[in-house]
């Protein structure tokens, strides 16, 4: 295994250039999550739109310090949920889980879904870092659930 | 005088797992100790030799197996308590030193519980009953294990947590202060030896002298300077005696699985127990138990024999070797290695700059590269270091830092270990487009 199959073009460039990066207002829910291993924090807001069937992903912002990995994986995930119906971002999030355990299980993966996150394959192989490529996107989906849970709920 | 060089070259064709290679074909550089260290074929052959002749259930029934089991585990007691200076009855196994440390947190709590019950306690327990306001001291740079265990028994008991701070050489922050800091209310003060992370190695006599003037126990996390170092527990520094002192088997060359907890014959004497069960009781009844005198008052259930028998193995390669001569060992690769570390551009060290008073663990941090990332490029070298906050969080949080990387050697290393490190990190900024 390479260094370069972890570290794909597409990942160090995220990295270097984080797309959407920054808290924006206004939010629904805003969530902190953190990787208990290796001190990596991320801090992130939802803003949901629409109602039912319709319920889109209008903003999602975030802040945070972890190693090129964690980064470039929130920038990566900013991409694919902005803008995104929310049954889309988190059947992103649920594509991106089974790909980050590809190392163990052989999937069909739909690449659409994922968009620049197929680059993460490589960071699977390596069981240490898989934490630090999921954090965004747990926080992610932790944030989503909560903002539609009070969407329904007032 | 200087002490014999250690013949490192040697030393490493008795560790089995230094002979493996890494990643695609690279010479394993382990600088990850600090974790826990590698096991020479002594340790291991001791540990088999033990399951395949002696295998029984120490201190239980009368075939002779159980007796040779029982005299092996015993014999590891000895050994271990002769290595640093103290009795075997003043030895007490666990599983590591978490557990050590949480079982003097634990006989604090034992001890508040059943003194607000009027329940009895042994003679001399009465320092081990907690009441609100009542203080506890441990530092800014301790390991998780000596701070959490301290933070949970303040809120059970409605003690209070204060603690030295750290200079930013790194070191502890033990003078100013100190009368205010260590004073009547102190009940126990409890430190690292040797960090952890930043390789500062405390000088203790000081606040243990300030606090045996107030009465307060003297603790000692020795996990990081045992290993690497002579110590006398009854003089661990200017002839300031600790009264308790954990470590682990793990990170001097033994199994895992077997942690061990020094106390003084009168204060281990005092002490109500912390796990019950078998092993541990004196007599039982329906209505009641007494327990046991120490060591075996702190020991329930089953022992871990063949771990002990391994420690046991483990101390006697330590004694051939000569603690002396790897305290000077580790002293020489410090001296080699603090200067070729700051020779990098955009490398600072966390801890100590300066060789005296540290031990052969290196913090560091890289400009524009994030520990973790640091990390995967010396892994792909071959080199094993830690990354993150090595369980000592509030000292990162000190240094405004998320995370170190961490290479701690023993005495297996050598330059040119130091060497691969050196040449690692550099390809790290390499990689990151940083130099």
């Amino acid at each position: 295994m390479q260094l370069e199959q972890m570290y794909q073009q597409v990942i160090m460039d995220h990295y270097k250039h984080p797309h959407g990066k920054g808290l924006r207002d206004p939010f629904d829910v805003e969530v902190h999550h953190v990787n208990p291993t290796c001190g990596d924090e991320i801090t992130l807001r939802v803003k949901l739109g629409g109602s039912g069937e319709a319920v889109a992903v209008e903003d999602v912002s975030f802040e945070g310090q972890g190693c090129s990995i964690s980064q470039a994986s929130a920038s990566v995930m900013f991409d694919q949920v902005e803008g995104t119906s929310l049954t889309e971002a988190l059947r992103a999030n649920e594509e991106f889980s089974a790909l980050m355990q590809s190392a163990v299980q052989d999937q069909e993966l739909d690449e659409e879904l994922l968009g620049d996150a197929i680059a993460f394959s490589g960071v699977a192989q390596y069981p240490a870092r898989i934490k630090c490529a999921l954090l965004a996107w747990m926080a992610f989906k932790d944030a989503a659930s909560q903002a539609l849970a009070k969407e329904q709920t007032s | 005088m200087s002490a014999q060089p250690l013949d490192v070259s040697r030393i490493k064709k008795d560790f089995p797992i230094l002979q493996r290679t890494v990643r695609d074909g690279k010479r394993l550089v382990y600088l990850d100790s600090g974790a826990t260290s590698q096991k020479p074929n002594a340790v291991l052959d001791a540990e088999r030799h033990y399951y395949e002749t002696s295998n029984a259930a120490a201190h239980r029934g009368a075939h002779q197996l159980a007796e040779e089991s029982t005299l092996a585990y015993e014999a590891a007691r000895a050994k271990v308590a002769a290595f640093v200076g103290a009795q075997p009855d003043e030895i007490i196994f666990t599983k590591n030193a978490t557990e050590s440390l949480n079982l003097i947190a634990y006989t604090f709590l034992n001890a508040t519980t059943k003194a607000a019950r009027g329940e009895s306690l042994p003679d001399g327990a009465e320092r081990f009953v907690l009441k609100p306001g009542d203080e506890i001291v441990v530092s800014e740079m301790e390991h998780h294990a000596n701070l959490v265990p301290w933070q949970e028994l303040c809120a059970k008991t409605g003690a209070t947590l204060r603690w030295f701070g750290i200079t930013e050489a790194g070191r502890l922050h033990a003078e100013e202060g100190i009368s205010n800091l260590i004073n009547e209310r102190t009940k126990v003060v409890s430190l690292v030896h040797q960090s952890n992370i930043l390789g500062t190695v405390n000088l203790l006599g000081l606040p243990f002298k300030r606090a045996r003037e107030v009465g307060a126990l003297c603790v000692v996390d020795a996990c990081q300077s045992i290993p690497h170092m002579p110590v006398d527990v009854n003089n661990i520094y200017a002839d300031q005696g600790a009264d308790l002192v954990a470590w682990s088997g793990h990170k001097m060359l033994g199994p895992t699985g077997i942690g061990v907890l020094w106390g003084r014959r009168e204060v281990l004497d005092s002490m109500p127990p912390f796990l019950s069960g078998g092993s541990m009781i004196e007599t039982v009844t329906m209505q009641g138990t007494t327990f046991a005198k120490p060591p075996q008052r702190f020991e329930a259930g089953v022992p871990m024999m063949a771990q002990a028998v391994g420690l046991g193995a483990a101390v006697d390669y330590l004694n051939e070797i000569g603690m002396d001569r790897i305290a000077e060992h580790e002293h020489e690769l410090t001296e080699y290695t603090l200067p070729r570390l700051s020779e990098i551009d955009g490398l600072t060290i966390v801890g100590p700059n300066t060789s005296a008073d540290r031990g052969s663990t290196f913090s560091f941090v890289v400009d524009g590269i994030h520990p973790h990332d640091v990390g995967q490029v010396l892994d792909s070298h071959g080199v094993a270091v830690r990354v993150g906050h090595h369980c000592a969080w509030p000292t990162c949080q000190h240094f405004k830092i998320p995370a170190t990387v961490r290479a701690s050697m023993y005495l297996y290393n050598d330059f040119a270990d130091v060497d691969a490190l050196v040449d690692g990190v550099r390809d790290a900024q390499k990689f990151f487009g940083v130099s």
